[in-house]
């Protein structure tokens, strides 16, 4: 990466200049950091450009499925989630951020096996002001909500999920909103709010997380990422553009 | 069986703000402490890559695991309580520094009214202002009493505020810091506030506007304004935790140990003392018996309450009778506030946990209640803390919340949205309490805490008020599109509201109605203490750990005198 042409790495950076340790920092030094960081991306404000620093998106050649199993499973996700966060003239939709691959790593993961969270029974539904109260895990859920939708498909249009027009896929994706469609062991509602949060966490994630592929939906939205410091604009009137970083320029 | 060892001097459950006081003060004051907390160690070194949304504010990496414990709750008496399973209204703190790793770093005091209420209430509006279901009580000390323990907490943690809120108590000294850097979006809140004849000010804040060195010796620096405060870490060590002051300074003079993945399950009592506590070491399994000449409770609101019913200390609260003081006053807070959506775009990724302005003009009895259906208020400001965008997708009134509109939408918006928010007070009623679940326990045998908890007609009344105010001040502030906070119903506990949980363990004058006294020493054990946002009566308009502060440096007092001549405090 360009940084390590410049022969001093940012974490190096910190780590030699105490900031990561916690240790004072007078305001010249922190200057000097800011002056590194607009240095190195050449121009910052005014960039918004669809190209990262590389020009090509990373993530991609390392993508694969590490939770389904099943590619027509799959499939349903990532055409749902197309329809909850479409491309458009802005930029790239849920596909073209590599939403489908985040949540199905995440499924895989401490996300999908609700690892932090209390799943001790006994199991009751419970009021809507108790929250979630299933004893499915999120990767169970999503997986049966994936069959669910393939089997509304089939049922209203005699069609798999993948092959309908836009407009029936949202037809079905409503009908799990307004909780018409019956699932098990949780709410075609609570499925539908979990793909949607899902959506949007993939397509703003930190790219590291195999979603937002090339920083783009940050772009789109015109949030910078992770920068170190706004001291330096922070009382500025103009809106100020950046070109986004991800934390993997953290490593290096 | 469990292992017992060494008697130490003081021992503290948890280890936060509280118990990093508490630590602090009496290890410099020569007492041998323990700190026993069940998370891990960290520090600010932990924090280099804590810019991730992702990880931090959407997975609550920082924050309790609920696997291992949680609250049950329901939402009155009929309601069958169910296991609160996964993070939702507030976030609980585990792990050194407790919740002060991840805050905001907003600090206020409560104002002078709120610690004499009662008396103050009745005095202005007549005995039947509330109704007698609302368990109004003064605190048993007054600010200005505890005003030498806010100095001493806004020293140590280097406050940067400025003094020109005309409705606070008064100072003994100034911010230890000057205020931080006013921005263009504060500014306009500036103005709309003044034009509407408010008096704003900024808010007071732990993110320091520059380096500070506190009377311990610790090292603070200023803040950078990343816009990844609340629930982060600061890798810059410029937001003020614990981990970064007290604990250090208590580590310093060689009198303080903390023991980590130390879960405490019972505070043990002969007599009319404890003698110790019980914990689980999580990583073996093993049991302890830690015996300490003073037992102080920092394990937060819920903890504290908690270890007090499991081990039998107090009479838990009845709502029927009206009878027993633990777990009594449980209170929360309402949220009024306004959404206005500008033409212009606004650096709003910029900001600090506590980069703010407020005004207070309708916050306490700061104005006129007679013809008003409420008491209390709430602050009003505007905060800049950095919009994070997957939380973040601001839409306006009627656009759809998915599909081709709302991502168009939500991406315009995101840079063009401001919130004036309000943290509105919270009165105690006799149905909002704190008992001990009878069905669901925790990963080690021991009853959940059950949360009886509704919003009441005085937080609708409230919230209603303030909301056409903030409605007023965004209009003001040239907002294109103004969309009012929807009125408050039922207490819904999983949307984010505030980490602000108050009661349950409260403070006072008499053992009739309080569980502690204004040392915060236990009235039925001269060597326990019970630390923290607990002790309140009711709950203000303002964040809680600025008082929780104070609170802890008087509660320190008290133990080390304590420790001396034993003996109730009061
Ligand atoms: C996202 C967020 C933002 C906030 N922002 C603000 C703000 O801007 N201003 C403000 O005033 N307040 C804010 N707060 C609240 C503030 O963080 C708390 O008031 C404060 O940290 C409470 O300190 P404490 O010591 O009482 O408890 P905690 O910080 O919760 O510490 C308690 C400790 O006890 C440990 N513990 C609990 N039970 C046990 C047990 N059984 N055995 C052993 N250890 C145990 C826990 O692991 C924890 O480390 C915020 C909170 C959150 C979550
Ligand atoms: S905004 Fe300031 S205090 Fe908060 S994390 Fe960033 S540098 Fe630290």
């Amino acid at each position: 990466m360009t940084e390590d042409k410049k022969g001093l790495s940012r974490r190096d950076f910190l780590k030699t200049t105490g900031i990561a340790t916690g240790a004072l920092v007078g305001g010249g030094l922190i200057g000097g950091l800011v002056g590194y960081n607009v240095k190195k991306e050449g121009q910052v404000a005014g960039t918004g450009g669809h190209k990262g620093a590389d020009g090509e998106p990373v993530a991609v050649n390392n993508r694969g499925l590490m939770f389904f199993t099943n590619m027509a499973e799959f499939n349903v996700l990532a055409q749902a989630v197309e329809r909850i966060f479409p491309e458009d003239d802005l930029g790239p939709g849920a596909i073209g951020l590599g939403v489908p691959y985040f949540i199905d790593n995440q499924l895989a993961g401490n996300y999908g096996s609700n690892v932090k969270e209390y799943m001790q029974g006994p199991f009751f539904a419970g009021e809507s002001t108790q929250g979630y109260q299933s004893r499915l895990t999120r990767a169970e859920i999503f997986r049966q909500g994936m069959v669910r939708m393939d089997e509304e498909a089939k049922g209203r249009f005699e069609k798999n999920f993948v092959d309908l027009e836009g407009q029936q896929m949202d037809e079905i994706i409503t009908a799990f909103q307004k909780n018409e469609v019956d699932m098990k062991g949780v709410s075609s509602e609570f499925f539908f709010k979990l793909l949607r949060q899902a959506t949007l966490e993939g397509a703003y994630a930190d790219p590291i997380y195999n979603g937002n592929v090339n920083m783009d939906a940050w772009r789109m939205k015109e949030f910078p990422g992770n920068q170190m410091t706004y001291i330096a604009e922070i009382e500025n009137d103009q809106f100020v553009k950046y070109e986004p970083k991800s934390l993997s320029s953290m490593e290096h | 069986m469990a292992t017992t060892l060494d008697k130490v001097d003081i021992v503290t459950v948890g280890v936060g703000w509280t118990g990093g006081i508490i630590a602090a003060e009496c290890a410099k004051a020569g007492l041998k402490v323990v700190g026993l907390e069940r998370g891990k160690d960290r520090n600010t070194a932990d924090f280099l890559m804590v810019h991730d949304e992702y990880r931090y504010a959407m997975r609550y990496d920082l924050m309790q695991d609920l696997s291992k414990e949680t609250i049950t709750f329901r939402n009155h008496r009929k309601m069958r309580a169910l296991p609160m399973r996964q993070m939702g209204s507030f976030l609980l703190g585990e792990g050194l520094g407790g919740a002060g790793t991840h805050w905001n770093g907003q600090t206020w005091r409560f104002l002078p009214y709120d610690f004499e209420i009662k008396s103050m209430t009745d005095k202005k509006y007549g005995k039947n202002k509330l109704s007698a279901d609302y368990q109004l009580q003064d605190w048993g000390i007054t600010y200005d009493e505890l005003e030498p323990y806010f100095d001493k907490f806004e020293k140590t943690a280097g406050l940067s505020g400025e003094d020109k809120n005309p409705f606070a108590g008064k100072r003994s000294s100034p911010y230890p810091t000057p205020a931080m850097k006013k921005t263009p979006i504060l500014k306009k809140f500036e103005t709309a506030t003044s034009n509407l004849g408010y008096t704003p000010f900024m808010l007071p804040s732990a993110n320091l506007s520059e380096a500070y060195t506190n009377p311990d010796g610790e090292s603070i620096a200023g803040c950078q304004y990343c816009g990844f405060c609340e629930r982060f870490g600061c890798e810059y060590g410029a937001k003020t935790s614990p981990e970064i002051t007290v604990i250090p300074t208590a580590r310093k003079t060689g009198n303080f140990d903390i023991r980590f993945h130390a879960n405490v399950v019972e505070v043990m009592k002969q007599g009319d003392k404890v003698t110790g506590v019980k914990y689980i070491d999580t990583q073996t399994g093993e049991e302890y018996i830690q015996p300490a000449e003073v037992v102080v409770l920092t394990s937060y609101v819920m903890n504290n309450a908690k270890l007090l019913m499991v081990s039998g200390i107090g009479e838990q609260y009845n709502p029927e009778t009206q009878k027993g003081t633990l777990g009594k006053n449980y209170a929360y807070q309402v949220l009024p506030g306004a959404t206005g959506f500008f033409d212009e775009q606004m650096n709003v990724f910029m900001g600090a946990g506590s980069l703010g302005m407020t005004i207070d003009d309708l916050n306490g009895d700061n104005f006129d209640h007679s013809d008003l259906d409420f008491i209390h208020g709430g602050s009003i400001s505007m905060t800049q803390t950095g919009t994070r965008p997957i939380q973040t997708n601001p839409i306006p009134p009627d656009t759809p919340t998915w599909g081709a509109e709302f991502k168009k939408a939500s991406i315009y918006n995101y840079t063009r949205t401001l919130n004036v928010s309000t943290e509105g007070a919270s009165m105690p009623h006799k149905e909002n309490f704190m008992s001990l679940d009878p069905d669901y326990k925790d990963a080690y045998g021991v009853p959940l805490l059950q949360l009886t908890y509704n919003f009441t007609d005085q937080d609708r009344n409230l919230h209603k008020y303030i909301t056409e105010k903030t409605s007023a001040i965004m209009k003001e502030m040239g907002a294109k599109t103004v969309m009012p906070g929807s009125p408050i119903t039922n207490y819904d506990i999983v949307p984010y509201q505030t980490t602000h949980n108050t009661g349950g363990t409260i403070m006072g004058a008499s053992p009739d109605n309080s569980v502690v006294n204004n040392y915060l020493q236990h009235w039925n054990a001269d060597n326990l203490f019970v630390v923290g946002a607990g002790n309140f009566a009711h709950n203000s308009g303002y964040n809680p750990t600025g008082t929780v502060g104070a609170l802890a440096y008087r509660a320190a007092e008290g133990i080390i005198s304590y420790s001396k001549n034993g003996g109730s405090l009061v």
